[in-house]
């Protein structure tokens, strides 16, 4: 086959953008050719989201120019953007869930008439389908249909509008390993097909896999541009963070301690009432990790939930240290030693407006020091909260901004400062790295093991394969609700969980 | 060309103190546009009106006459909305603290000791504006009925009681017939200082302190701004909503009370048709205006006083048509609440460039 001819689309010169206290992008300088798929890598607060929310519309930037096919040009909002063939799918996306994917495309369309030709639509959508590869079917609704399936819709959103440059928001975060592999193969038909690729990530093995040449944003500006053939893992990684980074992570041996958390055979149900968990039946031990392994919606949440207080169970009962705390309060779970990292960081772990002194403080705020009687101690609350931030070096270390100002990494550092600092003796986390770039994903890791080794049990709920054969000793697998499968961590393979994420039942794990 | 709001990511200072004064400033053109409709002299009329409200020793005291009943439920109310529970009810927990304060002064009075009626007619007051805010508080705590709904209803049964009890059982027997109960014994009128100026002006600054104190050095106060701030956020982290929403309510309503009290002991000193004339409501925008900061209701509620003043001053001065103090007090809030939409977003108008592609409509 012969190479196509890249040609340069959009060339950034110079991109500077200011948010309060924080210079987001520092003179970026950044090419985009079609025919390619560019990663665009770096930490959280590197800035690449930024960057592409200016080339998207969404930001002005404070200096420098966007060149788009050798012209100058402004945008002034996405409109302007897609209009001139730019799209973006966001981290989170923006669908209707009561509504059809052809409903959801025509939603976003501007049209003059009052009629809809829905049958012209829903032609068009299965036309750019099969030249994409990208199964979608038109008349599913958006609730019945998997993340990975409305990542597709929104990608077909931007293609129906004529994007031929396409930005992707950390694309894979949300989907399994199966999915991630079907979407690297449909981005690369669209690159061939002359579309140009652009995929925001921090994951390194997302970079390897799907893209042609990456650019490293570090603090801000560009550290390095390269043609992915020519690089490896090791130099990214190195680049992203500017130091080197250890892959495996000492694992001490597991010693276990007596039975600390346990549910006995839990049913529940989910937000709109249908069972969600279904005899689910399990220990850890003090000292342990046990990991729960599956596909989002499969029931994780509501596990978590159950054991927080957060849902009431319709049977079973949940156990810590023999005491039956079934169907207790938030406050009850927190007081009889459960610590709780949300897998919804800013819905939930944070109150993303209030200073992050307010937010380390929210469980540790009910004893003294920092309450006597009924009053707070503002000064006691502070010097607290300064403790926290030197102890998990939570920056920028300003206890008195608002916490949506800190990235990522740091939100998640605050949860973890706050949640284990007030842990005595069960963690329960809910993807705890999701989100995280590689330097802080370590840091929570490292700060798991260290919490084991210190005698707490620790549920860890992820969708993160790797994490969770990294550092649990046992894993489970949920399905639809059910433990499809349990195992310790030596004796599996990935590919096993895989097939048990996947809802196959394997005999060796039925126990 | 398209005009775009964007959500300002910090308030500029200036635009903070730019903002009101500029809006207040439009507000007075608008203004001067429905006077001059009217035949009035603009000028004139903002003379009389602030002559009227601030001008005088006298003016000044009736301004602060109508401050102190916003002062009181804006607290109520404001303390509520912090934690993003709607009572619009400060209007029937005024009126039921009225009802609760002539109840003793009427019928208590004779058997007290003089120097407890009026500490008995407070507590009762508020009581009564909290036990009337306590309805639609359980009704959300326990079964998650819309607040908006029962405290907007509970209004209509407390006015609708007060105009029951001075027109039917109450109803003065030697008032020739005047809607309303009979004077209250001296022992139950609320001190004055000098013009119809009352002690309730300092229970309001009183009251001011207490919530600044609750917010900012209190267990509770921490709870209502995590509350407010993200209601999934307190829940997780083991914070009982129902029951803050009984305790926050109960001093929303007892605040509402006390300004229900104040006004039939301090002003009418009989239980009468002037008590239901909208405090409750006004209270809303004054908390709204103020960001509910505690120290900013007790100013605002005493500009919006004097805008009540001054506009009744043109009424009587200009013999205008009471529509039209009514109508320029309305431009007033108006251009200074949707001024807080400037504050809040920044706006941005944008020329021609998408002529290109029409059919193209922005997804985030």
């Amino acid at each position: 086959m012969i190479k196509p001819q890249k040609l340069k689309v959009v060339q950034l010169k110079s991109i500077t953008k200011k948010f309060p206290g924080v210079l987001a992008n520092d003179q970026v300088n950044l090419d985009i050719n079609n025919h390619e798929i560019l990663a665009l890598l770096g930490e959280n607060g590197a800035g690449k989201t930024t960057l592409m929310n200016v080339l998207a519309g969404l930001y002005n930037p404070d200096k420098g120019e966007i060149f788009l096919h050798g012209k100058p040009i402004k945008f002034h909002s996405p409109r302007d953007a897609i209009a001139n063939g730019i799209g973006m799918v966001h981290q989170h996306f923006m669908l209707v869930e009561s509504l059809t994917v052809a409903e959801n495309i025509v939603l976003s369309l501007q049209s003059k008439t009052l009629s809809l030709n829905l049958d012209r639509i829903r032609q068009e959508i299965s036309d750019l389908s099969n030249q994409y590869h990208m199964p979608v079917d038109p008349d599913a609704y958006i609730w019945q249909l998997s993340v990975g399936e409305q990542q597709r819709v929104e990608i077909m959103r931007l293609l129906y509008r004529g994007a031929d440059i396409l930005i992707l928001d950390e694309p894979t975060a949300v989907l399994t390993p199966k999915e991630a592999i079907e979407l690297a193969s449909v981005l690369r038909h669209m690159a061939n097909e002359g579309k140009a690729i652009i995929i925001i990530t921090h994951k390194l093995n997302e970079v390897m896999t799907f893209s042609d040449r990456v650019t490293i944003l570090r603090a801000g500006r560009v550290v390095d541009s390269m043609l992915t053939e020519k690089t490896s893992k090791e130099e990214l990684a190195h680049k992203m963070i500017g130091r080197k980074v250890l892959f495996q992570l000492e694992k001490p041996q597991c010693s276990p301690g007596p039975t600390v958390l346990e549910l006995e055979s839990v049913d529940a149900l989910n937000d709109k009432g249908l069972p969600a968990l279904r005899s689910i039946s399990f220990q850890i031990c003090s000292g342990e990790i046990l990991g729960v392994a599956g596909v989002a919606g499969n029931g994780q949440r509501e596990l978590a939930e159950v054991i927080t207080g957060l849902r009431s169970v319709t049977n079973g009962s949940v156990l810590v240290n023999g005491e039956d705390v079934t169907n207790c309060t938030p406050l009850e779970a927190i007081n009889t030693g459960i610590s709780h990292i949300p897998g919804d960081r800013i819905g939930v772990g944070l109150v993303a407006n209030l200073p992050v002194s307010d937010n380390l403080t929210m469980k540790a705020y009910r004893q003294p020091p920092i309450t006597r009687g009924l009053f707070l101690d503002s000064e006691k609350l502070h010097k607290f909260a300064e403790n926290l931030i030197r102890s998990f070096s939570i920056t920028p270390p300003l206890p008195e901004i608002p916490a949506r100002l800190l990235s990522g990494g740091n939100q998640q550092r605050l949860v973890l400062a706050r949640e284990i600092t007030a842990n005595q003796g069960v963690i329960i986390g809910v993807h705890p790295t999701r989100g995280l770039d590689v330097g802080a994903t370590e840091s929570v890791r490292c700060t798991l093991l260290d919490q084991r080794e210190h005698g707490a049990s620790v549920l860890l709920i992820s969708e993160d394969l790797e994490e969770i054969i990294q550092i649990s000793d046992r894993i489970l697998v949920l399905y639809n609700g059910l433990i499809m499968g349990r195992a310790s961590t030596a004796e599996i393979t990935l590919e096993e969980i895989g097939l048990l994420m996947a809802g196959q039942s394997l005999n060796k794990y039925n126990h | 060309m398209k005009i775009s709001f964007e959500k300002r990511i910090e308030r500029s200072k200036l635009s903070v103190i730019m903002v009101p004064v500029i809006s207040f400033i439009l507000a007075l053109l608008s203004g001067a546009i429905i006077l001059l409709s009217f035949g009035v002299n603009p000028l004139q009329a903002y003379t009389v009106m602030i002559r009227g409200s601030l001008g005088s020793g006298y003016a000044l005291s009736e301004t602060l006459v109508k401050a102190i009943p916003l002062m009181l439920t804006g607290l109520g109310v404001s303390i509520s909305f912090r934690m993003l529970f709607w009572n619009i009810g400060a209007e029937g927990q005024l009126a039921m603290g009225g009802i609760a304060a002539s109840f003793v002064a009427l019928f208590l009075e004779k058997f007290l000791q003089p120097i407890l009626v009026l500490p008995t007619m407070f507590i009762s007051a508020i009581l009564a504006g909290a036990l009337w805010g306590l309805i639609p508080a359980s009704l959300k705590a326990i079964l998650g009925v819309n607040e908006i709904l029962t405290t907007l209803m509970m209004n209509y049964i407390a006015i609708l009681l007060v105009e029951y009890l001075y027109l039917g059982p109450w109803r003065d027997p030697e008032g020739y017939g005047f809607p309303g109960t009979a004077p209250f014994p001296k022992t139950a009128w609320l001190p004055r200082f000098t013009g119809r100026i009352h002690i309730g002006i300092i229970l309001a600054i009183l009251a001011a302190t207490l919530i600044w104190f609750i917010l900012n050095h209190t267990k509770r106060g921490y709870e209502i701004r995590i509350i407010g701030q993200n209601p999934r956020a307190a829940r997780y982290t083991g914070i009982n909503i129902g029951r803050n929403i009984l305790i926050v309510m109960l001093l929303s309503g007892g605040l509402a009370g006390i300004a229900g009290m104040a006004e039939v002991s301090g002003i009418a000193r009989r239980l009468c048709s002037g008590l239901t004339v909208g405090y409750g409501y006004t209270a809303i925008i004054v908390a709204w205006l103020a960001s509910l900061n505690p120290w900013g209701i007790l100013l605002i509620a005493f500009l919006i006083g004097g805008v009540f003043v001054g506009g009744d001053q043109i009424q009587i001065a200009m013999q205008t048509p009471a529509a039209v103090a009514q109508v320029l007090q309305g431009a007033i809030l108006f251009f200074m609440l949707g001024g807080t939409i400037f504050s809040n977003y920044r706006v941005r108008i944008i020329r021609g460039l998408e002529k290109n592609n029409p059919g193209a409509e922005p997804h985030g």
